[in-house]
């Protein structure tokens, strides 16, 4: 069952979704190294062994300077040329609430322009202005490039976050991500027929509900929800009823995202 | 050079915590205000070039949403400007990490050759304001004088002289000195010197300490290293923490004389010992997974053959009083620390938080001069431990809240924590760990500053307005989380043989108290990190500096340990070695300044001698039908659902993380629309496990007011049958104890105090009871024994609290049931008998009445009704379960329908009474050990012959229309929409 996908997570200074992330791969038949940012980039050769590289969720440096900020800057000014070659060769990469603030932060999405690790887009404060801890329903484009959400209709998965209320620098911006299909991921309805535009279906008042965003070559992904907290049927919280019901599934639905990156992975970059 | 950078959201619209704070304004303060605009400046004293400076604004500035300056702003619209730093020596997280971003930008370790300083700038709009205004929202709201610096300044006063410059440098020209202080003098002498210097030392305890020194003072020993008859400051600092009543427990390990109501006298030797250990021990006998109870930092019980289970409570009261927000957050990583110091090390699992409040509602003139608004310090002390909790990463399973009136004086703030200790740690049992001689004394963590000196001994002293400001600390999450990381690295790597956190009394008792396991230590202080210089001896040692452990590491470990944490940015230091001699032996620069038998510092403490009363209060019981009419029931639950203490606090709670680590199973809201509260939580045990744990409590302090035996048992059991409720069992149930009283010792201000401590011996004589016949045992706790206010010359006290906390073992989550009902046309049973017991309960809190019978336990059938109850969810007979408790049937019915969003119609004659009840008391009476359940009809019989031995009783279904109807002889007694039960439930606490 073991693929040869090798999957590599930055750890340290306050992330603390590690464990469950790398289990979520691992359950889709990857190998995971858990790797503390300064190891990695004492031995910065070792990005260039693995296939999938994940910025997980936490509170790197305590959000600090913003969520996100000084993360990025320190990958950027220490681990900026390895990250490019591993950029440019086509391999995937995953940014996951703090991950996503963080690759935001660096420009890797959307990267509609060609300026290296510029901002284009931001996670800022919540409109409610408050942290906050839901299940959201979301709704995926099928006509995304988005490697990670593919074949995915409806997902529900939870959020926790202070800062992840989505921004563009200016309607060019936006456009420019609706035109070429790379919002991935949107808040929805309870019932997944709309796009929700109020809180609490849309959790952080979020521009064009916009919970997840990836690059045009639809290899680089950042959302807001925790598909790695959503592995066993069991953490959702109508499981109860799901079974009363029959509608209980066989695995948490959050597996598929990580499914799809490991297969995609072994497809094409094996 | 200075530099001062300013932040400033890009637009109005993005200026999230301006416009936040301009509705608090008005809210809380009724001040209008036009607009609130914030900025964040940083002050940087560096010598870096001004391109540097630039470029370090342009980094860390988010350029989508935010705008950098760096010098001043023109702004010429504002009228009036707050500007919040912090107090010299305050722990300030935000310019740490700044300087941590400058280092990156320049590439080299800035912190040598930098400082940085944050500060946050509110700049107001509007004409109607004055300085009073300005000062209430300043004090009011924005900040505390305690910590912050604050600063409230006109405009024509800016433009004039330009934004003050922020340097908040801490310091201290006094040259270290250590004192030796003559005992030998009279009683007075004794009495104020122990008065002055803050040690709460009695009488009876100065003068054991004389007599110790009067009998060594002339040894060989001593006069060896330098010392004679006369103590040093540093020793009587140590002795004063470690007898101080927080450490050692006085009042729990006194000889206590009870005369109970009949005037038969009984002596206790102990209440500890004889009720609460005394349970414990005598179940270990019979159980096989108690493994490390009352010696450790926390209980330890075995989980499965992998993993072992760590549990501990804490409460951190008097420095959430003085200052909610950094009081509570150090409370909640504080505790943290208690299972990561536990045998060898937990991984750090799941948070539990409680607190005891006023009602944030209080009118602002029924609040003591002196003392924080009831709805600030709830408001901070949430704001704490969220922010402690999220950025530990560690999800909260349990939180609740309790409101009266008598928390206005202290509020009080219970953090725990669940770990995970692996059962075997390189071959070595996880709970167990050692000490050698010639291993070395490892401080790991923060540096040390003046946080929190004399903590220990402030907590065991009455709130009055001289309060320590000192006491207050701050925590840091994120070192903390960078050292627990490095701490299990270290653990898996086995380089330490032995570990404890460093909590009250700082590296005095944490050294103090693990140098007993080797016999002795040689600690030396001139290696300590510090904060800043000009500290004193004494201080370094009892200094309460957060996010620090103490460690014993071999001599051939000590290089690596030492590489790893460089590699993980974590301080640490070298602080002397663990020796045999039997001493506590402190040295500064080479010169011995403590030198105490160790055997002295832990046995030589008088016991207290105590006198306690019980006085049975005389209520009467008044016919409660006369009281209400029935006719207005509908709005009376309407009401009930709306108090305090029964109302939904979602809007706090959501903004703690309950997510991460993927662990939820049953979570702290259930129901379609996850907004009801949940009787207990289960989690996994890790990521994808079948085995869970499951985490409930009990509190009820109003009960204390009629009798704290009954108050007592019934925590007991609610905190067992919540349990039971989402599906667990008696099996393996462990239990922490924490104890939160008035003062119980008599005294001149306290006449009396021998009804409280009456009031304790009756609480802690049920938990012996109880916990006994239950078999939960107790595996750690906690009392915290002056809960007293006199701030403002109004003498506020708790009630008597006791928290009793469960965690149990479930073998397979996919068994667990929520208390929604589910499905239209299930049957509705109670289980468990309703009697005539008001006393104490929400409702008569609501009727203004105190009275009646608190409800009463009876053991026996409770633990027959809870086996057959667990049976009945192992075959998967129930589809919801709920325990009511506070409110009654009331509020338990009710809960259950606003959960599943579905009615239910009740035939109240059926309920199983144990005498013959009017509406109001069925409804509204507390017994204990009852159940509302629905089950679906396929499964009734089944139901039946599992729960044969039991009271149970079909009471109606489940059903289509949004109403919960209560019928009674036929007639419709009650019918509520479900949408008007709901907007009672949830508005209360909405938005706050």
């Amino acid at each position: 069952m073991s693929s040869k996908v090798k999957v590599i997570i930055i750890t340290g200074y306050g992330l603390n979704c590690e464990n469950e992330t790398s289990i979520g791969f691992e359950i889709c038949g990857a190998t995971t190294t858990k790797i503390h940012f300064k190891d990695l980039v004492a031995d910065s050769g070792k990005l260039r062994e693995h296939h999938i590289l994940a910025f997980v969720g936490g509170f790197s440096f305590g959000d600090h300077l913003g969520a996100g900020t000084v993360l990025a800057n320190r990958t950027k000014y220490r681990l900026g040329a390895p990250l490019t070659e591993f950029i440019n060769d086509g391999k995937l990469i995953i940014g996951i609430c703090n991950g996503f603030q963080t690759i935001t932060r660096m420009g890797l999405v959307p990267a509609l322009g060609a300026g290296d690790f510029e901002s284009e887009v931001a996670l800022t404060t919540n409109s409610q202005g408050t942290f906050r801890d839901a299940w959201v329903n979301l709704k995926c484009d099928p006509a995304s490039p988005c490697v990670f959400t593919k074949g995915i209709d409806k997902i529900s998965l939870p959020i926790r976050h202070g800062e992840g209320k989505f921004v563009a620098k200016n309607t060019a911006t936006i456009e420019k991500l609706e035109e070429k299909k790379l919002v991935a991921l949107r808040y929805a309805s309870a019932d997944t027929t709309k796009i929700a535009t109020e809180f609490p279906d849309n959790p952080n008042g979020s521009e064009n509900a916009i919970a997840g965003i990836c690059n045009s070559s639809g290899r680089i992904f950042g959302l807001m929800p925790h598909p790695e907290a959503y592995l066993s049927p069991y953490n959702h919280p109508h499981w109860g009823r799901q079974k009363i019901d029959g509608t209980l599934p066989p695995d948490g639905s959050g597996k598929q995202i990580f499914d799809n990156a490991v297969n995609f992975a072994k497809d094409n970059l094996v | 050079m200075h530099y001062r950078i300013e932040i400033i959201p890009l637009t109005q619209d993005l200026d999230i915590t301006g416009k936040k704070v301009a509705k608090k304004i008005s809210t809380i303060l009724g001040i209008a205000i036009q607009r609130v605009a914030t900025r964040t400046v940083y002050s940087l004293y560096s010598d870096i070039l001004e391109p540097d400076a630039r470029k370090f604004g342009e980094e860390i500035v988010n350029s989508v949403t935010e705008k950098v300056n760096l010098g001043e702003v023109s702004d010429n619209q504002w009228t009036w400007a707050i500007v919040i730093g912090f107090l010299p020596g305050v722990t300030d997280n935000v310019s740490n990490t700044a300087l941590v971003a400058l280092g990156d930008i320049l590439g080299k370790d800035a912190q040598d050759v930098t400082r940085i300083y944050s500060s946050m700038e509110y700049l107001f709009y509007g004409t109607d304001l004055d300085r009073p205004k300005v000062e209430s929202i300043a004090t009011g709201l924005l900040a505390n004088p305690l910590i912050n610096s604050i600063l409230c300044l006109p405009r024509d006063e800016c433009t004039s002289k330009g934004f003050p410059v922020n340097q908040p440098e801490y310091i201290i020209s006094t040259e270290t000195n250590v004192e030796k202080i003559n005992l030998d003098t009279d009683d007075d002498c004794l009495r104020s010197l122990s008065a002055d210097r803050q040690w709460a030392l009695s009488l009876g305890e100065m003068k054991a300490i004389r007599d110790y020194l009067m009998r060594i003072g002339d040894t060989a020993g001593r006069q060896s290293v330098g010392l004679d008859k006369r103590a040093t400051d540093v020793e009587l600092e140590v002795l004063a923490q470690t007898w101080s009543e927080h450490c050692k427990h006085k009042i729990f390990d006194a000889v206590i004389e009870y005369v109970d109501e009949n005037g038969n006298k009984e002596i206790i030797d102990s209440l500890y010992k004889t009720y609460i250990k005394k349970s414990t021990f005598e179940i270990a006998d019979t159980v096989d997974w108690l493994l490390s109870v009352f010696k450790d930092n926390a209980g330890v019980i075995a989980f499965n053959d992998d993993l072992d289970l760590v549990y501990k409570v804490e409460t951190h009261n008097s420095p959430s009083a003085l200052d909610p927000y950094g009081g509570a957050m150090t409370g909640i990583v504080g505790v943290n620390r208690d299972p990561l110091g536990t045998g060898m090390g937990a991984n750090l699992l799941l948070n539990v938080w409680g607190y005891c409040f006023g009602s944030p509602f209080t009118a602002s003139e029924e609040v003591p001069a002196g003392l924080l608004h009831p709805e600030r310090i709830r408001d901070g002390v949430h704001q704490g431990v969220i922010e402690g909790g999220n950025q530990s990463g560690i999800p909260y399973a349990l939180g609740w809240e309790y409101f009266d009136e008598r928390f206005i004086g202290k509020p009080l703030v219970f953090c725990g924590t669940v770990g995970t200790l692996p059962k075997r740690i390189n071959g070595s049992l996880g709970y167990e760990k050692d000490i050698l001689p010639g291993d070395l004394i490892v401080m790991a963590g923060g540096r040390i500053g003046k946080d929190g000196i004399h903590g220990a001994t402030f907590s065991s002293e009455v709130l009055t307005q001289e309060s320590p400001s000192q006491a207050v600390q701050i925590g840091d999450p994120i070192t903390q989380k960078m050292l627990s990381d490095f701490i299990i690295e270290a653990r898996d790597l086995g380089l330490y043989r032995f570990i404890t956190d460093n909590g009250a009394g700082g590296l005095s008792s944490s050294i103090g108290e693990i140098s007993a396991v080797s016999n002795g230590c040689k600690l030396d202080l001139s290696n300590a990190p510090l904060k800043y210089p000009g500290l004193q001896p004494w201080e370094i040692l009892l200094s309460e500096s957060q996010e620090r452990m103490s460690l014993a590491v071999p001599t051939d470990k000590i290089e690596e340990f030492s590489a790893l944490a460089k590699s993980r940015d974590v301080e640490i230091s070298v602080l002397g070695e663990f020796t045999d001699t039997g001493k506590f032996h402190v040295v500064y620069k080479e010169q011995t300044i403590a030198y105490l038998d160790l055997e002295f510092m832990h046995e030589g403490c008088p016991r207290m001698q105590l006198t306690a009363k019980w006085d049975c209060p005389q209520l009467n019981d008044p016919a409660t039908t006369d009281t209400v009419p029935e006719s207005n029931l509908e709005q009376l639950i309407l009401n009930l659902l709306a108090r305090l203490n029964i109302c939904s606090n979602e809007f706090k709670a959501r903004q703690y993380d309950h997510e991460v680590k993927a662990l939820s199973i049953i979570k702290p809201f259930v129901g379609v629309a996850c907004d009801v509260v949940s009787d207990a939580t289960v989690n996994m045990i890790a990521p994808l496990s079948k085995e869970g744990i499951v985490l409930a409590h009990g509190v009820l302090p109003r009960y204390s007011d009629i009798d704290t035996y009954h108050m007592a048992a019934s925590v007991i059991d609610l905190a067992v049958r919540r349990i039971i409720a989402v599906g667990g069992s008696l099996d393996r149930i462990a239990a922490i104890d924490n104890f939160c009283w008035p003062d119980p010792v008599k005294a001149a201000g306290n006449p009396d105090g021998e009804y409280k401590l009456a009031q304790l011996v009756r609480a802690n004589k049920a938990l012996y009871d109880f916990t006994k016949l239950y078999n939960v045992p107790c595996i750690s706790g906690k009392d915290s024994m002056k809960n007293d206010s006199t701030k403002g010359g109004v003498k506020i006290s708790v009630p008597p609290t006791l928290l009793f906390s469960t965690v149990g073992k479930m073998n397979d989550v996919s068994l667990a049931v929520t208390l929604d009902a589910k499905k239209v046309g299930d049957l509705v049973y109670i289980i468990g008998t309703t009697g005539r017991e008001m006393g104490g309960s929400e409702y008569h809190a609501m009727c203004d009445l105190t009275s009646g019978a608190v409800p009463g336990v009876d053991a026996i059938s409770a633990i027959r009704t809870y086996k057959a109850l667990s049976s009945a969810t192992t075959e998967e007979l129930c589809h919801s379960i709920h325990t009511p408790a506070i409110g009654g049937l009331a509020a338990g019915f009710a809960k259950v329908a606003i959960a599943g969003r579905l009615g239910l119609r009740i035939n109240v004659d059926a309920i199983p009474v144990s005498e013959t009840l009017n509406l109001i008391e069925l409804l509204f009476s507390e017994s204990n050990s009852r159940f509302i359940v629905t089950i679906p009809p396929r499964n009734q019989s089944r139901f039946e012959t599992v729960m044969a031995d039991t009271k149970i009783a079909c009471v109606g279904e489940v059903v289509g229309d949004e109403k919960l109807m209560f019928v009674r002889n036929r007639d419709l007694v009650v019918s509520l929409q479900i949408s008007d039960m709901i907007k009672s439930y949830k508005t209360t606490l909405d938005s706050r």
